[in-house]
């Protein structure tokens, strides 16, 4: 249990009087990436959106349970979500780079927490970000143009760049694929198994192939609720579940 | 049989539809045109009425600037040249204008000339001192029923009793024209000069400024207050009942008519407040207070554009709520919220009767210097123009008014540039 | 006074702000541990202390220096015993020496004396406004500089002080309401202390200006406003009766026959006719179309005047048609096009879809629309001003000259304005008229458009 990075345990999730997720209780192991799999609308999204405290953002949205970062309980009113948030980068479906230069949407993070005392620094930490998402040999000529004349592919890689350079434990991933060509989605695919080495990572996919390529553990959601956990090799070859079953052999979903 | 008369009722009635559907379509089509036409009238009316105000008459008058008449002399210090009578120089320029002028007539004469041209006397002496003791030809400016005559503003055939100019007046006229000794020239005076009692030397400069000063005042309040309002109804007010009393405050005060905040302006700004009447500073606050809500849906309708994406990429690695809104959403948001400010501003130039009630009707002949003096502005100038008896300020009227829409069609320009320039396609 | 003031509030700006950037790095390296927030922070928090105080007591000043000058000046006056004074003039008349000594030619001593007073308490004034605010921009910048600790987290301060500045932005609007709201009452209820409310709502009578009865001391004239609501309601009928049919017709053929491009081409020209200052329209109204409606007139054997309720009222109306033609054109519009479909689909040609089917479904929001440019039309003031004349006539007839709401508040408010006459507070009471009606119009309206709305979506 040393290495338990996130305990969620009895998560309910409401949107108005509709409810979403209905317990949820999951640990999820430091530098171990973790797939969330399910048909759309399971609630694999706003369990993730539960972890960083996204759903904050929807006013209607209600969150209970509990679910320990570290040991440390966020879903309180005492918790400081901009630290928090801080700790657990997150990556969108669709890639979503500022309007600005490539540099700035690094080093916008790093600036806002202070994290760079000099220029020097933040150009290191912007350098080393994106060579870690494997991004900087691509744009090391182009830094001033803007991230939104990237690529897709690169785009997405400009944001996992983004969310890594305020240095997090955890980094969220909500589909972060499904906008992208075949081939782009194995350059991420890669990087998300060499980030594994340093990062805790999550991942939400619609893709089954990606889950089995890409995670140690698999989560598998159905209707709000979850309903299987557990190794990614056991729940594709073997699944304690019937529903499981059905879905991973396209019965539903 | 039945069944064929059925149908030939049928057809006809098809027919009749038809035509009815034509005639339909025939009506909506002559309203967009009439709509259209009236347009175009207007601006037929406007151009045609006001074209002749770029142009004034100068008379040839010959100025003997003797030293003896001036009281001065060729060494006499730049101040005392100041001081010089040349009211006398003119007198005489005048007495000698036509051969053999009989005393009435001197009198009769003298009216064919602006006020204006003592001054214009003198400057030409003050640029050019070496002249004294000469005779020189001077281009003067025309009064202005000579001028309105000579445009053909004002007709000839009308008894005379109800003319400006007599008959002899006319005949002097027409003598003039036949010596070329009168011409039309630009009328520089139009756009160097404010607001007179003389038409001929009337123009909109000081009204222009006036405006330009209100519009800067409107700018300098509005711009920041509706940018704060809309952010914080857009991205932080909570959804209570005061949230929406603000809303419904909002839309509500877009439809309040002008005057009555020109009465606000009068009863709060001027009597409890105490602030200077007729100034571009109160007229501003006014016309702020008044655009304010445009400019408000205006930016909210921005702020609503910039995708939640965006902020939500800023709040993911840390940002706090405000600076998500502040570092990306509101400088992505800043050219709608520019053009909204634009279209206020040109709704505000346009406005009248507010700055009526507080005063800036009031007749100002110099051209103000800041936001705390008494100013006219533009409107206000086109209706004491259009107000005004006196015949030759009708094509001013006319020409204020091609001056403001011009202006106003240059914001517009400026805001469809903005839109085009930097509005996203998310 | 006003550049020096903005001057020295720009230096207290960029001071602040340095202040507080060096001091807080300053303090965190003495005590060896990292500032909770970015020193950009602690520097935005001393310039809020040092800026804002300082701006609240610039604005009073502003406002209230001059009548504090004033009243002392006055109750320090030497009035001559006998003399009746206007206090308006006077004062005017002693600003004016003070401000320019060669006025004093010819005034008396006590005009003089009172004129010297008056610039030495300015001078005074400025002084002290100067010192003032370099003093309070000191104790705000001394107050913050106090809380420039590592552990005092200046962003969660600054983050609440941009939420305080955002409120107040937001709620300017409704000040502007209150603002409105009390001093139209305010001065109304001054009116009506001196005209009965009675008079003024029903009765036929309104001259302002000459005394018409024995024992009517206390107001003037007459203020029976009956012919100047008559007045106003004439020229909203002529106008409603030329922008209806034009406006409607127009969005009709826009919406539903106009291919896209003659949409895109006469859009914007009609943007234009609603963008025209309302004072051009006075003008066309005046030049043109009123000397029109007079030749018009007499060739059909009717006296006109040169200024009448149809030449203003056509013209008000040509200024509506915009208004109500792309206000329905939003309602045609959003009417569903699966109506549009199930009547053309039985046959029926689009004439009869729209005079059946579309337009008795956006009837509501037609109304709404409607309601909107009647209010628009009570409210407008240059066209009735310039166009309509000032003659308060009870009559139905278009070609004479009538008067309205709006013109009856510039004429009282142009000119010599005195308070305490019922002829200026006239103007209120009628504002509150005005403010009432176009907000009741304004209300239904929008709950018809609403409802409407809310019924297709």
């Amino acid at each position: 249990m040393s290495n338990s990075k996130i305990l969620a345990n009895g998560v309910d999730v409401y949107y108005g009087s509709k409810q979403a997720l209905f317990g949820i209780s999951m640990d999820i192991k430091e530098k171990e990436v973790t797939a969330l799999i399910g048909p759309s609308g399971c609630g694999k999204s706003t369990f993730l959106r539960c972890i960083n405290r996204m759903n904050d953002l929807i006013e209607i949205c209600k969150v209970s349970g509990s679910i320990k970062v570290d040991n440390e309980e966020i879903i309180s009113e005492k918790t400081d979500v901009v630290s928090l948030r801080s700790k657990i980068g997150m990556v969108f479906q669709k890639p979503n780079p500022f309007p600005k230069s490539i540099f700035d949407n690094v080093a916008y993070g790093p600036t806002i927490h202070g994290l760079v005392d000099s220029k020097n620094e933040l150009e290191e930490i912007v350098h080393s970000s994106l060579k870690k998402a494997g991004l900087f040999d691509e744009v090391k000529d182009r830094l001033n143009e803007p991230g939104t004349s990237l690529s897709g592919g690169q785009q997405q890689r400009l944001c996992i760049a983004r969310a890594i350079a305020v240095n997090p434990e955890i980094i969220l991933m909500d589909e972060p694929c499904s906008a992208l060509d075949p081939i782009a989605t194995a350059i991420i695919e890669e990087l998300i198994d060499e980030l594994r080495l340093n990062y805790t990572i999550i991942i939400v996919t619609h893709s089954m192939q990606q889950a089995a390529r890409v995670s140690q553990k698999t989560c598998f959601f159905h209707l709000g609720e979850l309903i299987e956990t557990g190794e990614t090799n056991k729940i594709f070859t073997n699944p304690d579940n019937t529903k499981t079953q059905d879905y991973i052999t396209g019965r539903f979903g | 049989m039945n069944n064929s008369i059925a149908k030939e009722k049928i057809i006809s009635l098809r027919k009749k539809r038809s035509l009815e559907d034509m005639r339909f379509k025939y009506y909506g089509f002559t309203a967009m045109c009439l709509s259209l036409a009236v347009l175009v009238f207007l601006l037929y009316t406007i151009f045609s009425k006001g074209y002749t105000a770029f142009q004034k008459t100068i008379v040839l008058l010959e100025v003997d600037y003797n030293q003896e008449v001036l009281k001065l002399t060729p060494d006499s210090s730049d101040e005392d040249m100041e001081k010089g009578k040349f009211f006398r120089v003119k007198k005489q320029a005048i007495e000698n204008f036509f051969p053999d002028l009989s005393k009435s007539d001197i009198k009769l004469v003298k009216k064919l000339f602006s006020i204006n041209v003592d001054k214009e006397i003198k400057d030409y002496f003050l640029d050019n001192p070496e002249v004294i003791n000469t005779k020189q030809q001077i281009w003067v400016t025309a009064h202005s029923d000579v001028d309105q005559l000579l445009k053909g503003n004002s007709r000839r055939d009308v008894p005379e009793d109800r003319r400006k100019l007599n008959d002899i007046q006319l005949s002097y006229v027409d003598q003039l024209v036949e010596e070329n000794r009168v011409k039309q020239v630009f009328n520089n005076f139009f756009f160097t000069k404010a607001d007179s009692r003389h038409p001929e030397i009337a123009g909109v400069v000081g009204s222009f400024m006036g405006s330009l000063f209100t519009l800067f005042t409107v700018f300098i309040l509005s711009f920041p207050i509706a940018i704060g309002a809309s952010v914080y109804l857009e991205e932080f007010a909570p959804k209570n009942r005061i949230t929406e009393l603000i809303e419904v405050n909002i839309s509500n005060l877009a439809a309040v008519p002008s005057i009555v905040f020109g009465l606000l302006g009068l009863g709060v700004l001027l009597n409890v407040f105490g602030l200077p009447r007729s100034t571009p500073l109160v007229g501003g606050s006014v016309l702020a207070l008044m655009t304010l809500p445009t400019i408000i849906i205006a930016c909210r309708a921005s702020l609503k554009a910039v995708p939640p994406s965006i902020k939500e990429g800023a709040l993911a690695v840390g940002a706090t709520k405000t600076q998500a809104v502040f570092h990306h959403v509101v400088p992505l948001a800043l050219p709608g919220t520019l053009t909204g400010t634009i279209i206020g501003l040109a709704q505000a130039l346009g406005e009248t009767a507010p700055l009526i009630m507080i005063g800036m009707i009031a007749f100002i002949p110099n051209i103000p210097t800041g936001l705390t003096e008494p100013s006219a502005a533009l409107p206000v100038q086109i209706y004491l123009w259009v107000e005004s008896a006196e015949r030759g300020f009708q094509e001013k009227s006319a020409a204020a008014i091609m001056v403001i829409l011009i202006f106003l069609f240059m914001m517009n320009a400026i805001a469809v540039f903005l839109r085009n320039r930097f509005e996203r396609k998310w | 006074m006003f550049f020096w003031s903005l001057v020295l509030i720009a230096v207290g700006i960029f001071s602040s702000f340095i202040y507080g950037r060096s001091r807080i790095k300053l303090n965190s390296k003495k005590q060896g541990t990292k500032s909770k927030s970015l020193p950009n922070y602690y520097a935005q928090y001393v310039l809020m202390w040092c800026l804002f105080p300082a701006l609240i007591v610039y604005f009073s000043w502003a406002i209230f220096q001059e009548q504090i000058i004033q009243n002392i000046v006055i109750s320090n006056f030497e009035f001559i015993e006998g003399a009746v004074y206007n206090e308006g003039l006077l004062l005017a008349e002693i600003r004016n020496v003070a401000n320019n000594p060669s006025f004093a030619d010819g005034k008396s001593i006590e005009i003089i004396n009172a004129a010297s007073h008056y610039s030495s308490l300015r001078q005074i004034s400025q002084i002290s406004f100067y010192t003032s605010i370099i003093i309070i921009m000191l104790l705000g910048a001394l107050y913050a500089s106090q809380k420039l600790k590592p552990e005092f987290h200046a962003q969660h301060t600054i983050e609440k002080y941009i939420q305080y500045i955002l409120i107040f932005c937001s709620s300017v609007a409704i000040f502007t309401t209150i603002g409105i709201v009390f001093s139209l009452i305010f001065e109304s209820l001054r009116f009506f202390a001196e005209v009965s409310i009675f008079e003024f709502l029903f009765s036929t009578e309104w001259y302002p200006f000459i005394p018409i009865r024995e024992g009517q001391t206390a107001a003037e004239g007459s203020f029976g406003a009956v012919p100047i609501f008559a007045g106003t309601f004439l020229v909203m009928v002529v106008a409603m009766c030329v922008a209806v049919p034009l406006g409607l017709l127009t969005a009709i053929y826009l919406a539903e026959y106009a291919s896209q491009r003659v949409r895109k081409i006469v859009k914007p020209l009609l943007e234009i006719l609603a963008g025209i200052p309302t004072i051009v329209y006075g003008f066309f109204a005046f030049v043109s179309v009123a000397p029109f409606v007079k030749a018009f007139g007499q060739s059909i054997g009717i006296d006109a005047s040169p200024t009448s309720a149809l030449a203003a009222g056509m013209v008000m109306g040509v200024m509506i048609i915009p208004f109500i033609s792309s206000l329905s054109d939003d309602v045609i519009n959003s009417v569903p096009q699966s109506l549009r479909e199930a009547s053309l689909g039985i046959g029926a040609n689009k004439a009869e879809t729209i005079k059946k089917v579309i337009l008795p479904a956006a009837l509501p929001g037609i109304v709404g629309a409607f309601l909107l440019a009647i209010s628009r039309a009570i409210g407008e003031t240059m066209i009735v001003v310039v166009a309509a004349g000032t003659a308060p006539n009870l009559t139905g007839n278009p070609f004479e000259n009538v008067t309205t709401v709006t013109v009856q508040i510039v004429v009282a408010l142009i000119g010599d304005q005195e308070f305490d006459n019922p002829r200026t507070l006239s103007a209120f009471a009628l504002g509150l008229v005005l403010f009432v009606i176009t907000l009741l119009l304004n209300i239904i309206a929008l709950q018809i458009v609403k409802r409407y709305r809310e019924r297709y979506e």
